[in-house]
């Protein structure tokens, strides 16, 4: 299918500023959803609020526009109830791991089977220009005119360590890496981060003296270097691009899905000489049980 | 690989919001922004069909169509 086959034209031009990475991301998206030749109808997008979380709106795919926060609980909902859907949640900075850090890591720390997406500019865009998590010492934000002295999480590290079962780095300027690995992500079966590093002019790049969407580009190729490159090897303070996790891990809808097997067969098994109607009844109290 | 060769770019004047990220990037300076900020192509006959510049595009304004 062509790309326009997958979005809303009549939202378009998009509402992002000129030059804003977002744009760039929902490009790659698309191209990833083309490539693995996905239909678009078994596809769900749930986004929170923020500038990055308007991507929702633009794409063809089933979609919620939830609440700054919240797309991953909204998507663990959606995902236990219909399984054999795929789950996309881009979310930003802010969303991701400051109000949302905390749905961040336990979906992750489940395993559940969706493709997390951090669009980190660094910054809160849509409401003009605070500090994030994402921002790191030494930056300026409206809410840090003399900079801020707070340090940043890692992305990777975090993921890493809370349990997502894949997990990457790519940025808006790497757009041939970036839509090959969210193709990986995509397909992966667990719980997928991948963190893009993406240019908000507006806010970060005019505060922070990075210049235009262009100078800002500059900086990822420059700032940034392959997992393993010499590159990387010679200057360990590059930001790492590529993927550090890939691996296989119990999924939480499948395991979800044992247990409400196991539930039936010791509530079928304490059960056989009752009514059909009476088994019914009491394996769904079971499961309930278990569900706690 | 055999070289591909360029049928036309489809620009999108609607949606191009003149960021000239396409035009920075291109390789071989294909594009330019002309008077009204909106991405032009200037020298057709240099371009590879690399498609950096669709593939970085944020708007989605411009489609690199070869033979
Ligand atoms: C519960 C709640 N708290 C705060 C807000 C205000 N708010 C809207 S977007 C946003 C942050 C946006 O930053 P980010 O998630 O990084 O997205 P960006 O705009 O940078 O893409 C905040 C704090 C809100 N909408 N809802
Ligand atoms: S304010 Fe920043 S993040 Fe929001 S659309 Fe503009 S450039 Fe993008
Ligand atoms: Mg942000």
């Amino acid at each position: 299918m062509a790309i326009k086959d997958y979005i809303r034209q009549r939202y378009f031009p998009q509402m992002w500023c000129p030059g804003c990475g977002h744009g760039t991301i929902l490009n790659s998206l698309l191209r990833a959803v083309d490539e693995l030749g996905l239909d678009k109808n078994s596809i769900v997008m749930t986004s929170g609020i923020g500038c990055s979380a308007r991507i929702s709106g633009y794409v063809d795919f089933h979609s919620l526009h939830t609440l700054h926060g919240r797309a991953l609980a909204f998507a663990t909902g959606v995902k236990l109830s219909k399984p054999e859907l795929q789950l996309l949640v881009p979310m930003g900075d802010g969303d991701a791991l400051a109000i949302g850090g905390n749905h961040f890591i336990h979906a992750a720390r489940r395993n559940i089977d969706i493709t997390a997406i951090v669009m980190n500019n660094r910054i809160y865009g849509m409401t003009g220009g605070q500090y994030s998590p994402l921002s790191g010492p030494g930056k300026k934000a409206t809410t840090a005119p003399y900079t801020t002295i707070d340090n940043e999480f890692d992305v990777v590290n975090l993921s890493i360590a809370a349990g997502a079962s894949f997990v990457a780095r790519s940025t808006t300027y790497h757009v041939l890496e970036c839509i090959d690995i969210l193709k990986k992500a995509i397909s992966h079966k667990g719980f997928a981060v991948v963190e893009i590093l993406s240019q908000c002019p507006t806010h970060y790049g005019r505060k922070n003296k990075e210049g235009d969407a262009i100078q800002m580009l500059e900086v990822q190729k420059k700032t940034t270097a392959k997992l393993g490159s010499k590159a990387l090897e010679d200057d360990p303070t590059l930001i790492p691009r590529g993927i550090f996790v890939d691996i296989d891990a119990p999924e939480y809808c499948q395991e979800y899905d044992k247990i409400v097997e196991s539930a039936m067969k010791s509530a079928n098994s304490s059960n056989s000489s009752s009514s059909n109607e009476n088994r019914i009844s009491l394996t769904t109290k079971s499961c309930v049980t278990q569900g706690e | 690989m055999a070289r591909l060769k360029l049928k036309e770019h489809i620009i999108n004047r609607d949606w191009c919001k003149g960021c000239g990220i396409c035009v920075h990037f291109c390789p071989k300076k294909v594009l330019e922004l002309d008077s009204q900020e909106k991405v032009v192509v200037v020298r057709p006959e240099d371009c590879i069909c690399c498609k950096l510049c669709e593939l970085r595009c944020p708007d989605l304004a411009i489609e690199v169509i070869h033979e």
